[in-house]
């Protein structure tokens, strides 16, 4: 057994960033108050002091600006870490993302790759309410041209980003505030994440439990609180929400014959809905229950902590659905 | 031109397998006519033709499976010289036909209590049958009847657990479900039995593939559950006097041939046909709402010998009399035990009457065949003290019982029928 | 006709009316309709068989002598003398 480390989400996703910045001098990271003030969530605190104002570059307060700069610095060949504080204010640099890191690939005929990496707080937990609460990987997702990851854990908080800036096209990364507190163990030496696959977080034969994002902790949760009851659970991070790993959860499914889909974006047209219609497309024949989606319940999200929580899916909600959809 | 569609023979059917083509491209065809053998649950049937016209091509072969409306042949219709473009005719015209006659019943097709077959099933009972889609397959290869099991899933649905239980409780080979194997054990040791001595006998149901029997049993359990499920039956019961029809029917019967003699169940048949004019609301479908029927199709409950029962119907049987009744039974009930029935008489019966005959129990209660509302029951017609003008007397008495789905009607209008029915066997020489 | 010859009619119109059964284990005073389970169409059946097979008309008043396969090889007999 290797060596592990505690770790806080946001400790590793600044690791992740840093070593980026170690290991290629292309690589800079671009955003609003990610210099001076540290990130809006610190979690660029004291890189400025350590890579200089070159690589750590803080940004006027336009997103279609300076997320278009970060494009722009891409296709001349450096490798962007372009920061939106949260994803609620990605409305504004959209129309860069989606008509021009998205499509420029295959409007120049092949000859421009995009290799920008845009990384985005999202989700909900920290009670700031309807606006500041969103969970829109489904809207980034729908998006051919885009790769969309979803950080679910600490190992991806601290290898995401190295595969990410790897990658010849425009990747869009989700983290999740409410997780940057959260402390977990990982192994000393865990090392990029592969980002086109999906991942089988816990092994189960009875009910394949498939999400992503903050999703993940819960369902391991929910899985735990399940084996004590006799239902052996197995838990996929889909990680990669663009393309998805079909073969992972099309295989997981075929094993155990049942999926409950977890999310916090609502539900209507969610990442949910395309795992789904995929299953239902490839293993139909396998399915022993009907395919049940826990999403976000579709309202602006409250402020109060309690509706709050009453919005999204919570570990007693998934054990819950899992206990209904295993007997009946 | 027109294509020949596949029929459907009971509410229930989904599918059949074309066994063999009767008729030969180029062949003439009238209505009425045999076109082809179709497998089904309830056994080989002999497919009939409703239009006149030629033959002009199979679209299938025998052996295939094809679902409910499927086309089978192509036929040039009489009277449209093939100026119609294809397109224009298309399926139409005969699927019209076929939808007509599924609805109502009107030419083919009689009753058949049950629904489809082991095979036609599995794609049947997609509509009916709760079942996960990796239960159904694994039933399917298997050969597991979904029709017998019971779902512990979400809504009663079966699940692939459920399919595992029956065949582990089975312990057969993965292939047949026991009950096929002991069928067709059975009829092969008859095979073996009957070489030798070239004799006669032979197995009832030569043309039934093994396992039909047990689509027959699973058939009935699923339309019974249906039917205690859906249903809320009412029961009624009327003793009925019997000396005046028992004495007519040995004086009818004496002056005959034996090939000529009448059952006491022709007179039942033919009583009821004729009380339900005074109750024409027994003589019904319920299909979200009460569907009165203008026919008269009495389905007649015939068990099998290895246990199951087929009821095809008696059609019009208000306008037969009672030999014609006889003559019809006589015809029918060898051919349903042969599992050997025409489309013809696999439509939907419009009431049923199950009778014990001689020796049995004194009493039935039926339980109503979907989407009929009612069954009346026959018992055995027994010798008990019954008070006659004011006299105690021992006479021949048939306990005769009503049950009625209580969403069509209520207990008055079966006490109505029932004192139809006792008025028409006291006259029984005027039915 | 000989008893024999007439015993072997029944058996064979009995084994066609109810197959899955072996009427030569009949006893002689088994009631036969009960024993090889046949109801009352196929108990007309086999006498309309019997009649074809033998040219022995069955009156229905006699159809309580029918009820064995002692009896019913008896009358058969006396009949056909």
């Amino acid at each position: 057994m290797s060596e592990t480390i505690k770790i806080t989400y946001r400790e590793a996703l600044k690791a992740g960033i840093r070593e980026a910045l170690f290991n290629d001098e292309r690589v800079f990271l671009m955003g609003e108050d990610v210099g001076r003030y540290g990130g809006a969530f610190a979690v660029s605190k004291g890189l400025l002091e350590e890579f200089g104002e070159d690589r750590i570059m803080d940004v006027p307060l336009s997103e279609a600006g300076f997320v278009g700069a970060g494009i722009g610095a891409s296709l001349a060949g450096l490798k962007p870490i372009v920061e939106v504080m949260t994803v609620n204010f990605a409305m504004l640099p959209m129309d860069q993302i989606a008509n021009n890191a998205a499509t420029l690939l295959h409007m120049s005929g092949g000859q421009l790759n995009v290799p920008v990496v845009i990384r985005m707080s999202a989700g909900i937990g920290k009670q700031l309410a309807a606006q500041h609460s969103h969970s829109w990987e489904p809207l980034f997702a729908h998006i051919p041209g885009l790769i969309v990851v979803s950080v679910g854990t600490h190992e991806d908080a601290r290898g995401m980003l190295s595969t990410a800036l790897n990658s010849p096209d425009p990747v869009i990364i989700f983290e999740y505030t409410s997780m940057l507190n959260m402390e977990a163990e990982i192994p000393a030496d865990s090392g990029p994440t592969d980002i086109s696959r999906a991942k089988i977080r816990r092994e189960g034969k009875d009910i394949s439990i498939i999400t992503y994002g903050i999703g993940v902790y819960k369902a391991l949760e929910a899985a735990k609180r399940l084996s004590e009851q006799g239902i052996d659970a197995e838990v996929i991070d889909l990680r990669v929400l663009r393309p998805l790993d079909e073969d992972c959860f099309i295989k997981s499914v075929s094993k155990t014959h049942r999926a409950l889909l977890v999310e916090e974006a609502w539900s209507t047209i969610n990442v949910s809905s395309e795992v789904s219609a995929r299953i239902m497309e490839k293993a139909f024949y396998e399915l022993d229950a009907p395919v049940k989606r826990l999403g976000g319940i579709e309202v602006p999200i409250p402020y109060p902590l309690h509706l709050e929580n009453a919005s999204v899916p919570q570990v007693e909600d998934i054990e819950n659905a899992v206990i209904k959809i295993l007997r009946p | 031109m027109t294509e020949f569609l596949m029929p459907s023979l009971g509410a229930d059917m989904e599918a059949g397998t074309l066994v063999e083509w009767k008729k030969k491209p180029g062949d003439q065809l009238k209505p009425g006519d045999i076109i082809a053998e179709v497998e089904t649950q309830k056994g080989l049937i002999e497919i009939e033709v409703f239009e006149a016209g030629i033959l002009e091509d199979y679209l299938i072969e025998e052996g295939d499976k094809v679902p409910v409306g499927a086309p089978m042949a192509k036929l040039k219709s009489e009277g449209t010289p093939g100026k119609i473009p294809e397109k224009d005719s298309e399926t139409h015209p005969i699927q019209e036909k076929e939808q007509a006659t599924e609805s109502e019943g009107p030419v083919p097709s009689d009753s058949i209590s049950e629904e489809t077959s082991s095979k036609e099933k599995s794609s049947e009972e997609k509509h009916r049958i709760k079942a996960s889609p990796l239960a159904r397959s694994i039933a399917e290869k298997n050969n597991v009847d979904l029709t017998s099991l019971t779902g512990t899933g979400e809504g009663g649905a079966i699940t692939k657990a459920d399919v595992e239980q029956a065949m582990a409780g089975e312990k057969e080979t993965p292939k047949q479900s026991p009950e096929t194997t002991a069928v067709k054990d059975t009829v092969e040791k008859k095979a073996e039995q009957e070489t030798p001595s070239k004799q006669v006998m032979e197995p009832p149901a030569p043309s039934s593939k093994p396992g039909q029997q047990e689509s027959i049993r699973a058939a009935v359990a699923a339309a019974m559950s249906r039917s205690n499920r859906e249903i809320p039956h009412y029961y009624l019961e009327k003793k009925i006097d019997m000396l005046a029809a028992m004495s007519w029917l040995k004086d009818t019967n004496r002056q005959r041939e034996i090939s000529g003699r009448l059952l006491p169940a022709v007179l039942f048949i033919k009583a009821v046909a004729k009380a339900i004019d005074s109750t024409p609301a027994l003589n019904a479908v319920w299909d979200n709402g009460l569907q009165l029927k203008n026919e008269v199709n009495i389905g007649f409950v015939i068990s099998l010998r290895a246990g199951g029962l087929l009821v095809p119907a008696i059609r019009n049987a208000d306008t037969k009399n009672v030999d014609e009744i006889m003559t019809a039974l006589n015809d029918m009930i060898p051919r349903a035990r042969a599992l050997k029935l025409r489309s013809s008489e696999l439509s939907d019966s419009t009431i049923t009457i199950t009778s014990l005959g001689e020796n049995g129990a004194e009493k039935v209660f039926g339980v109503i065949y979907p989407p009929q509302v009612a069954i009346v029951g026959f018992g055995s017609i027994v010798n008990e003290p019954l008070v006659h003008d004011g006299m105690l007397a021992v006479r021949p008495v048939l306990h005769v019982t009503l049950a009625g789905d209580h969403r069509a009607t209520d207990g008055l209008t079966g006490s109505r029928f029932l004192e139809a029915l006792n008025n028409h066997l006291q006259n029984p020489e005027k039915l | 006709m000989t008893r024999e010859e007439i015993q072997s009619a029944i058996f064979e119109l009995l084994k066609k009316t109810a197959p899955d059964t072996d009427p030569t284990s009949l006893k002689p005073d088994e009631n036969i309709r009960e024993a090889l389970n046949i109801d009352s169409f196929d108990a007309l059946q086999f006498l309309v068989a019997l009649n074809e097979k033998l040219g022995i008309d069955i009156p229905e008043e006699d159809y309580g002598k029918t009820a064995t396969l002692g009896s019913l090889t008896d009358y058969l007999e006396e009949k056909s003398q």
